[in-house]
């Protein structure tokens, strides 16, 4: 069965994230919009996610775990941990590596984890939006050794995108798939960058704020909703 | 040396806070990796870089820099001049790229 999916969402902990973006709130939007399957990726933070993802299945709603990587490059990266027990060690990966800089809530926004009932459990205090001391090589290893799923995010962008700070897709990357921005036209895009052709392409929202959710969803060919599913559906996606 | 002498000598643009040009510059530095000015610019630098998005001015506040100058032509986003603006912190701008940007500016403070 075709199912729509959104595998790119920040919430009240990334500190750009509105902070309408609660568990409540996403999970609802999701639905509302006809959305399978959710992945919620803050940045370099997994912190959220879990508590997400439990409240979806609760509802109906597929919600993968995971992170927007920043790179040591500043390459924007989403990985996709399979079960809890990965995203602890990637969780671990992040939190040792992430360089430590102190978040200022009036500048960059507040960095929240919060419940299902909206009650505020933990604020963040190391700035989230930094990078982590590792390249996006080092990145691809690690999520490989995790088997996660390793998705540079935005490609089509200028800011913080794999093409944008690096120029190409280095020959040694072999990501899941490569993620383009709601705005991006895939014809023009890959006949730019028609070495790209053979990847697989998701689109997704990275939505920061509600009604962005389900703005440029994928279509994922799954039996049942189960990651590696989700896997094998990616990659089907080969252009 | 005072921000509005750089600012005159190196025919800089101003796109923002032409009230707060009257600042003592400390240095410079440049780099276009936020995570790398976050580590290692100091207070009352400026910062020569080619991005011009938001987050670059949350990275100058938090750093206490002094003002930045954007290269070859780059403009700053309008959240960016916003942000700015809020800050207190001049974004500034030239048609040079960084090479000779820099090479003027390294004469002009030592």
């Amino acid at each position: 069965m075709e199912v729509k999916a959104d595998l790119h969402i920040h919430t009240t902990l990334s500190p750009c994230g509105d902070i309408e973006m609660s568990p409540r709130n996403i999970v609802k939007k999701a639905l509302e919009r006809g959305l399978g399957i959710i992945a919620i990726t803050d940045h370099n933070s997994t912190l959220q996610a879990p508590i997400i993802e439990k409240l979806g299945k609760r509802e109906g709603l597929m919600v993968l775990c995971g992170a927007e990587i920043t790179t040591k490059e500043e390459v924007h990266v989403i990985v996709l941990a399979p079960a809890p027990k990965e995203l602890e060690l990637l969780q671990s990966y992040l939190s040792s590596n992430l360089i430590k800089v102190p978040n200022n809530p009036n500048v960059f926004g507040y960095q929240l984890v919060v419940d299902e009932d909206e009650n505020v459990i933990h604020q963040e205090d190391s700035l989230l939006i930094g990078a982590i001391d590792k390249s996006i090589e080092e990145v691809e290893q690690f999520a490989k050794r995790i088997n996660a799923l390793f998705i540079p995010a935005h490609i089509d962008k200028q800011q913080n995108s794999l093409i944008g700070q690096l120029g190409f897709l280095p020959p040694s990357l072999k990501p899941d798939a490569l993620e383009l921005s709601p705005r991006c036209v895939f014809e023009s895009f890959i006949s730019n960058n028609a070495y790209l052709r053979g990847n697989s392409f998701i689109t997704s929202s990275d939505a920061h704020y509600c009604n962005q959710i389900g703005s440029a969803p994928c279509n994922l060919d799954i039996k049942e909703p189960t990651f590696e599913e989700v896997r094998r559906a990616i990659a089907l996606l080969k252009k | 040396m005072k921000l509005d002498q750089i600012v005159e000598m190196l025919k800089l643009k101003v796109y923002s806070c032409p009230n707060h040009l009257n600042k003592e510059v400390t240095g410079g530095y440049s780099s276009d990796l936020l995570s790398d000015v976050m580590g290692f610019a100091k207070e009352g630098q400026i910062w020569i870089t080619l991005q011009t998005h938001k987050n670059t001015m949350g990275v100058a506040s938090l750093k206490d820099l002094s003002a930045i100058i954007l290269v070859k032509g780059f403009t700053p986003d309008t959240d960016t001049l916003e942000l700015s603006e809020q800050e207190g912190i001049p974004v500034l701008g030239t048609d040079m790229d960084c090479f000779e940007l820099c090479g003027k500016l390294y004469n002009l403070l030592n």
